[in-house]
């Protein structure tokens, strides 16, 4: 159960070893908090990241479920374990997704299925499995890492962009239609952010780091946030690129 | 039946269910034994501050009788002063009913707007804890509602195991129905009150304390200003009380009683709007209000007991974050642990509207009743306060440590460990909890935060 000071007693991380979500619960992980639950295909790595935030909160009970992000079938049967090891979910982070920075689509179209099912088809069943336990709960929140990528899809990485657009819609819409049922989602865009996601990228303009993306997700869930940006400034920047022409928007240097 | 949004007073951590308006208890027997597995609770005014009244997922049967056009559910025999009332029925009705032919409510907390299922439930406890105890003590029967959907009458001498463990059991024995009250008789409608100003918390502890004269007076409790540092740390204005004589009373009808209409917070208030400053400003004005020499004059009974009752739905005042009430008991002789907390929070800046001090009387036979020999100390606080929560459980390790504990009806954040060290015989209420409910039916948000209820079904 949630309690009157904002602090969540159960919390999910899926992408247990996503660095954005890690620093979410370095966040939103305080006294009072205590069940967490890591979901990740690689147990030991989630662990290893999590060791100073278990050092800090002696009486935190830390579980582990396995999943494949990939695998949409499960996600209903993954979320049934959860709870019947914790009870209810008060945040669940939605963390995993692939870039597949440099990978050769014109090579390897096959190669977009799998980025697809992780990013978009499979978060989708997780989305629904998610809302559908909160919504029995009478509360809770899902916490949805999306992307200013997804607010318009440019060239460089198409495919990533189309996933995220197509899942941050999805969850809009969603949470629309969870409006009354004390459950609801809060979609986190940021901009390019500096994780291990993202090493050896050239870092694009208005980039951020993790920490910096889960103090605006800790405010966007404090204060019932539908959509937060990080940084801030970039949705003004995006409210005005995205209406831009065609044809300017091709030559600007994004 | 209709799916809402609920909170407490203090309008945090707002969950969705179904409510049930009704005092029917047929209709209330149907719906508690068609409840689903996320159970049902009793709803009152929604006076206490966190989510002892709100369940969930779940169904949350509501039982006011405000505006029944039957009148007031309450029967009260003048000559006895025993009152058989509905537990629909508010402090505020009772009053109504009861002030004009001479009997007072025994016990009343800080407002007149709960009802006595809330009242039995919490066991709430007023200014007079140290005369008279907590409310539980002046029930002489009630009728439960089982999760079964039998009735039973309980009282301290037919059953007291399962009468003790529904006074103060947070609901979460059963739904009660009705109660049996014996009231207390007055002469007057007046309060003769006797104010004085307190320059430090030395001064504070010493007129309350073992040397001072509490015992003296039925009603006592001190305002202590939280923000005031240094010499006057701990600064405060003491009122004691006692119902005044009819012959004090400059009037033909001495027991008029009319509580005064009130006025209504705005409905929409910023976040921040009661801040460090503005409550800095109202404490000095507060404290110079009172007069520099003992003074002693007549009080109404709003004025005395309920004055925040004065200002309609003022919880409002904090903005759209809401507030968290902070109430806690210490041995009496751990002053040390009060004014330690005391600097803790005027050393984090944390600005309380409301910190009153009172020392409380022993404690009575049930085992989650919160009153106890010590001192309590009740503090207001924004929830959006940056830290609050680790500030929070800091003081909640120091209560703890110091044999102290917190106040159910007013929590809204305490850990479940808090509970087990604060409530030595949880444990002794859990079992009859228990035989009173084989089912698992009772579930509150609160009892979920606990784990009050989680060893039988926490699903």
């Amino acid at each position: 159960m949630k309690n009157g000071v904002g602090v969540a007693q159960n919390i999910v991380l899926f992408g247990g070893t996503s660095d954005i979500g890690q620093a979410i619960l370095r966040r939103i992980v305080k006294p009072g908090a205590a069940r967490l639950v890591l979901v990740s295909r690689d147990i030991d790595a989630a662990n290893i990241a999590v060791a100073d935030l278990v050092g800090r909160h002696s009486d935190l009970d830390v579980h582990h479920v396995r999943f494949d992000a990939a695998d949409a079938d499960s996600m209903k049967s993954v979320v049934d374990e959860i709870a019947g090891e914790i009870g209810d979910i008060d945040i669940a982070v939605v963390a995993q997704g692939l870039l597949n920075e440099g990978i050769d689509y014109w090579n390897d179209p096959s190669a977009l299925v799998g980025m697809a099912n992780v990013n978009f088809t499979a978060t989708m069943s997780l989305l629904y499995s998610l809302a559908g336990r909160m919504r029995s709960q009478g509360y809770g929140k899902i916490v949805l890492l999306s992307s200013v990528a997804g607010e318009r899809v440019r060239r460089g990485n198409p495919a990533y962009g189309a996933t995220k657009a197509g899942i941050d819609g999805f969850a809009l819409a969603l949470d629309h239609e969870l409006e009354g049922t004390g459950a609801s989602i809060l979609v986190v865009r940021p901009g390019f952010v500096a994780t291990k996601m993202t090493a050896g990228m050239d870092k694009a303009p208005f980039s951020t780091d993790a920490a910096s993306v889960a103090k605006v997700v800790e405010h966007g869930i404090t204060a019932d946030k539908k959509i937060v940006w990080a940084p801030g400034l970039l949705k003004w920047m995006f409210a005005v690129l995205k209406i831009l022409p065609i044809s300017v928007w091709r030559r600007l240097p994004l | 039946m209709v799916t809402q949004r609920l909170s407490g007073w203090g309008r945090t951590a707002w969950t969705v269910s179904e409510v049930l308006s009704s005092t029917d208890p047929s209709e209330i027997r149907t719906a508690i034994t068609s409840a689903g597995d996320r159970g049902a609770i009793a709803r009152g005014l929604g006076r206490s501050y966190g989510a002892a009244a709100q369940n969930a997922g779940g169904l949350v049967v509501e039982l006011t009788s405000e505006h029944d056009p039957m009148g007031i559910d309450a029967v009260l025999d003048p000559t006895t002063g025993v009152l058989e009332v509905a537990s629909s029925v508010s402090i505020d009705s009772i009053l109504r009913l009861c002030v004009p032919r001479g009997w007072f409510i025994p016990v009343t907390p800080g407002t007149r707007f709960v009802t006595v299922g809330g009242a039995i439930a919490s066991d709430v406890h007023g200014k007079n804890h140290h005369f008279d105890g907590s409310f539980g003590q002046h029930v002489r029967s009630m009728t439960v509602m089982l999760s079964s959907g039998e009735t039973v009458e309980l009282s301290p001498e037919s059953n007291p195991a399962w009468f003790w463990a529904t006074v103060g059991g947070m609901g979460l024995t059963g739904v009660v129905l009705r109660a049996t009250i014996q009231m207390l008789r007055v002469e007057s409608s007046r309060v003769r009150v006797e104010t004085q100003r307190l320059a430090d918390f030395d001064a504070v502890c010493g007129a309350m304390g073992k040397d001072g004269d509490d015992s003296d007076h039925r009603y006592s409790v001190c305002w202590v200003d939280l923000l005031a540092t240094g010499s006057s740390m701990g600064r405060g204005v003491l009122t004691r009380g006692d119902h005044a004589l009819a012959a004090e009373v400059d009037s033909d009808d001495p027991l008029a009683y009319d509580p005064r209409l009130r006025v209504s917070a705005p409905g929409w208030v910023p976040n921040g709007l009661i801040n460090k400053w503005s409550i800095k400003a109202f404490n000095e004005a507060w404290f110079r209000k009172a007069p520099a020499k003992t003074h002693v004059g007549l009080e109404s009974i709003p004025a005395f007991f309920h004055p925040l009752d004065g200002v309609n739905k003022w919880n409002r005042l904090y903005g759209p974050q809401g507030f968290i009430q902070y109430q806690f008991i210490v041995p009496l002789e751990r002053t040390d642990v009060l004014r330690h907390v005391i600097e803790t929070f005027a050393g984090a800046g944390v600005a309380s509207f409301l910190a009153v001090l009172k020392r409380m009387g022993p404690h009575n036979p049930a085992p989650l009743s919160f009153p106890t020999e010590g001192w309590t100390l009740t503090l207001d606080m924004a929830a959006g306060t940056k830290g609050l929560a680790e500030l929070l459980a800091h003081v909640d390790a120091e209560v703890l440590d110091a044999g102290g504990r917190h106040y159910l009806a007013k929590d809204s954040h305490v850990a479940p460990s808090a509970v087990r060290r604060g409530y030595p015989r949880l444990n002794e209420w859990l079992a009859t909890q228990e035989e009173m409910d084989p089912a698992g039916v009772w579930r509150s948000d609160l009892a979920r935060r606990l784990g009050l209820v989680d060893h039988r079904r926490n699903r």
